[in-house]
């Protein structure tokens, strides 16, 4: 194995060495197809990709996804896009663990090390970048997209060109990352490519170049899209909802987006000055002539722990919808949940040091972090109280999404427990970047933010499409998930209190194999759940006849049940009134009738290809830059300005939909259907 | 309307769907600051990095070997004053003057572009000196934090040209004048931005 890894080495330094004006790094070298495991991917990935195409063409769609899908900027149909992305995404991230959790399984027990150390490397820091961008990311990115909107009582976001130029933006880090795999090689640097290790001294080849221009333009969109919906929420909400009448998924919306706004630039910046350290030899993170590595560890937390809560407010926000629905209760706690949020929002900012306490910035600061750190346990454990309130003497419906809450509150508690254990510093010395940590993190991750897109996904589908998921299929991925998530990582906490430290691909002593062949059986438990998922939604749509569903099938409280399920793409006739929380509820008491008449023209805007292209000329850009093939990263760049100047002379971008259209719409299908 | 927090409104008296089309006023000008916002992170940041690598000179040359001190007030004037134009250019907007409001552009612009022009030429000068970014940690983020700077004045030299002829084409519509009110805001936001660089950058450099 070690030749193998050292010829792997060799070879990437071999390919930085030759830079050909037209072709930068460009070679026929740079196929990493000597490796027999990503041939075989690549294999399979094309023959997908040409059966995708083949389907599509054959099918004759294209025109259709380019005017419906690719250039829309509703809302609702750029959410369905990030849901889907991040589903594809979601299966990549996942090979990526199998092939980690049977490669310990295996290199543990001395039978066989059949992922080198430097490809082994790149395949756990792909699955933690995927993971975090390009899976948790867009999911909860397509759930605020889809559901805040039709909560709030808006037509379409605040800058509906924007919304769709941020997806484009994450695609385009997509195909960079997903480049990697079969074009040069990605970082081996772990998710967060730590400097020096990510300099260019010990990471000579592409593969840090592709995370940091695959992360920066993605970096960029998710920043927009976070400005895009505070400015949805603040502006655009029906008239009477005031502040405390705002749903609580929408309360989690704006704060997870104030989050992204005061934390993305952090990580542009930090990812832009490792980039100029690479490309312009600056010294900000070097060893030597005055850099400090450290300022990019302090920096690249101060993005990273508030990231950490992007991910899980959106998802506690999907909880407080699903629970009273679920148990035909008012949420208990409405207000403090809404302060709970805000205050969490403002200690994310105040715990970052507690990834690095083995630092050594002293007693005295590290106390400071610990503190604040398990000070966030209390707004978060009120949370839960008022969850578990909210179901106190309710009429509790064991639906999938129900299921899936309670999952969450078992898995997510014991997750949050072992994270204050870490939170106490000289523990943390014992226990840091141990697979205790690994397994804590993981623990959190899926227990909280998994489990609750995949609640949000079957509570929210029957809203989307108009029929259900299909349940038989669900329990599987239920069972699959919560099973193979305990299985999988419960022997990581005793490998990590065994001191088995993380990033491990080789081992000396067989002792640990028992348990790692335990967590490997956990990953097929999971990988079932993934399958059964892909599954039940690909049977609930061949039985979509059969699972129809009504506007409002599970008796919802908020404004998104209030149209007709799929909505309308101007999603309201009229728009709503608000007079209290739970507006649709409130209604629904109140005999509100849907309207049937009395329509006015709905003020729209129109769709435009300008994302995407943009979009498309920095993916070309980023590659160019990522193999040193200056003219053509050039040529990316000043398209991509000169586009988005020529973009701005448009000023022709909203029309009106007549009368008649919202006639037809309106009383040539089901209406709300009411209570009473 | 209905008082919607009133408690005692009649069951029967709610209206519950809004008869005519839902306008809402333009969110562009929170957008904007609130991307404003986001961008002085950047520079945040960058001003962070000054002050952790500011004095790593790794032997290479110190802030006091390289300021030219009356050249960057010369360089900072030009800015400052290009602000007080653009103020002009609003005024001059807001009376409906699109001739004027153009002019002031312009000199707007020929006040940036002579503060864009002096930032040139001192890069060239320290480059000249041997003063490049590789040379140490302090340089790399003096160069970084300054040329940031710079690249956004460019920026907003490029848009103000766009914005002139869009302003020529179509004249001051509402949406052309959100467009200068956002730029305006860009535009002091740089200034802001430039009054720390230099107190905090040249000043401090030279004087301490």
């Amino acid at each position: 194995m070690a030749d193998v890894t050292n010829a792997v080495a060799g070879h990437s330094a071999e390919i930085t060495n030759q830079v050909h004006w037209f072709w930068g790094k460009l070679s026929w070298d740079i196929f990493p197809f000597y490796d027999p495991l990503i041939l075989g991917t690549f294999i399979v990935t094309i023959l997908l990709g040409v059966s995708v195409v083949g389907f599509v063409t054959y099918k004759r769609l294209w025109g259709y996804l380019w005017t419906e899908w690719f250039t829309s900027v509703d809302h609702k149909k750029i959410g369905i896009m990030y849901m889907i992305l991040a589903t594809v995404m979601l299966i990549r991230g996942f090979s990526d663990a199998i092939l980690m959790r049977i490669h310990q399984a295996l290199a543990s027990a001395g039978i066989l090390e059949f992922l080198p150390a430097y490809h082994y490397d790149q395949v756990f820091t792909a699955h933690g970048v995927i993971m975090i961008f390009f899976v948790a990311m867009p999911f909860i990115t397509g759930f605020m997209n889809y559901i805040m909107p039709l909560q709030i009582g808006a037509r379409d976001v605040a800058f509906p060109f924007l919304n769709n130029f941020s997806f484009w933006l994450t695609f385009s880090g997509v195909v960079l990352i997903m480049l990697s795999l079969f074009v040069g090689e990605f970082a081996a640097t772990g998710w967060l490519a730590f400097p020096p290790l990510s300099g260019l001294e010990f990471s000579p080849g592409v593969g840090v170049d592709y995370y940091l221009w695959s992360l920066n333009i993605a970096g960029i969109g998710t920043t927009l899209s976070g400005i895009n919906l505070i400015v949805t929420i603040v502006k655009m909400r029906a008239p009477g909802m005031t502040w405390m009448k705002m749903p609580i998924f929408t309360w989690s919306t704006l704060v997870t987006n104030v989050l992204i706004v005061a934390s993305f630039p952090v990580l542009t910046a930090t990812l832009a000055l490792l980039t100029a350290d690479r490309y312009l030899g600056t010294h900000f993170f070097t060893n030597d002539s005055g850099g400090n590595a450290m300022m990019y560890i302090n920096l690249i937390w101060i993005w990273g722990h508030p990231e950490v809560y992007i991910l899980i407010l959106p998802v506690f926000g999907i909880f407080s919808e699903i629970v009273p629905t679920f148990t035909r209760k008012r949420l208990f706690g409405y207000t403090s949940m809404v302060y709970a949020l805000c205050v969490i929002t403002i200690l994310s900012y105040l715990v970052w040091l507690h990834h690095f306490f083995t630092m050594g910035a002293g007693a005295d600061v590290n106390s400071f972090f610990g503190i604040t750190t398990m000070i966030i346990s209390i707004p978060t454990g009120a949370k839960l109280f008022n969850w578990l309130f909210t179901m106190y003497k309710g009429r509790i419906h064991f639906e999938l999404p129900m299921m899936w809450v309670i999952a969450f509150m078992i898995t997510f508690t014991i997750g949050g427990m072992t994270g204050v254990l870490l939170a106490v510093p000289p523990a943390d010395y014992v226990l840091h970047n141990s697979l205790f940590l690994v397994a804590h993190f993981h623990n959190v991750i899926i227990g909280g933010v998994i489990f609750g897109i995949f609640a949000g996904i079957n509570y929210w589908w029957p809203k989307a499409f108009g029929f259900y998921l299909d349940t038989f299929w669900g329990k599987v991925s239920f069972y699959g998930w919560v099973g193979g998530f305990w299985v999988a990582f419960m022997p990581l906490y005793i490998l990590g209190l065994m001191g088995v430290t993380r990033r491990l691909s080789q081992f000396e002593d067989t002792s640990y194999a028992p348990l790692f062949a335990i967590a490997a059986v956990g990953v097929f438990m999971i990988a079932l759940g993934v399958v059964a998922f892909v599954v039940q939604i690909a049977v609930s749509i061949k039985n979509r006849e059969a699972l129809a569903c009504g506007n409002d099938p599970w008796e919802g409280r908020t404004l998104e049940w209030s149209t007709t399920s799929p909505p309308p793409y101007y999603n309201f006739a009229l728009t709503p009134r608000v007079y209290a929380l739970d507006a649709w509820q409130h209604m629904k008491e109140n005999g509100a009738k849907a309207p049937t008449s009395g329509f006015v023209p709905i003020h729209m805007p129109k769709p435009t290809a300008s994302g995407l292209v943009i979009s498309g000329f920095m993916t070309v850009m980023g590659f160019a830059m990522i193999w040193h093939i200056w003219w053509l990263a050039a040529l990316g760049f000043v398209a991509s300005v000169a586009w988005g100047i020529a973009h701005t002379f448009n000023y022709d971008r909203d029309y009106h939909v007549p009368v008649d259209e919202v006639t037809a719409i309106e009383t040539g299908r089901p209406v709300a259907v009411l209570a009473e | 309307m209905a008082n919607p927090t009133h408690p005692a409104e009649p069951v029967d008296g709610f209206d519950f769907y809004v008869a005519e089309d839902e306008h809402h006023e333009p969110g562009t000008m929170l957008g904007f600051w609130m991307y404003l916002m986001s961008d002085s992170l950047i520079f945040g940041i960058l001003f962070a990095v000054y002050a952790v690598l500011g004095a790593n000179y790794a032997a290479g040359p110190a802030p006091s070997d390289l300021f030219e001190i009356e050249k960057i007030l010369l360089a900072t004037a030009f800015l400052l004053l290009s602000s007080i134009t653009y103020g002009f250019a609003v005024i001059t907007m807001q009376e409906g003057k699109q001739k004027a409001m153009m002019l002031w552009l312009i000199v707007t612009g020929v006040f940036g572009l002579g503060f864009l022009a002096m930032e040139v030429m001192e890069f060239m000068h320290l480059a000249h000196l041997g003063a490049v970014p590789g040379v140490s940690a302090f340089l790399s983020s003096f160069w970084f934090l300054v040329g940031t700077h710079g690249l956004h004045v460019a920026s907003g030299l490029v848009w103000l040209v766009v914005l002139l002829i869009q302003v020529q084409k179509h004249g001051l519509t509402p949406a052309n004048k959100r467009r200068i009110l956002c730029l305006s805001l860009f535009w002091h936001f740089l200034d802001l931005i430039w009054i720390g660089v230099f107190s905090f950058v040249y000043l401090t450099g030279v004087l301490l």
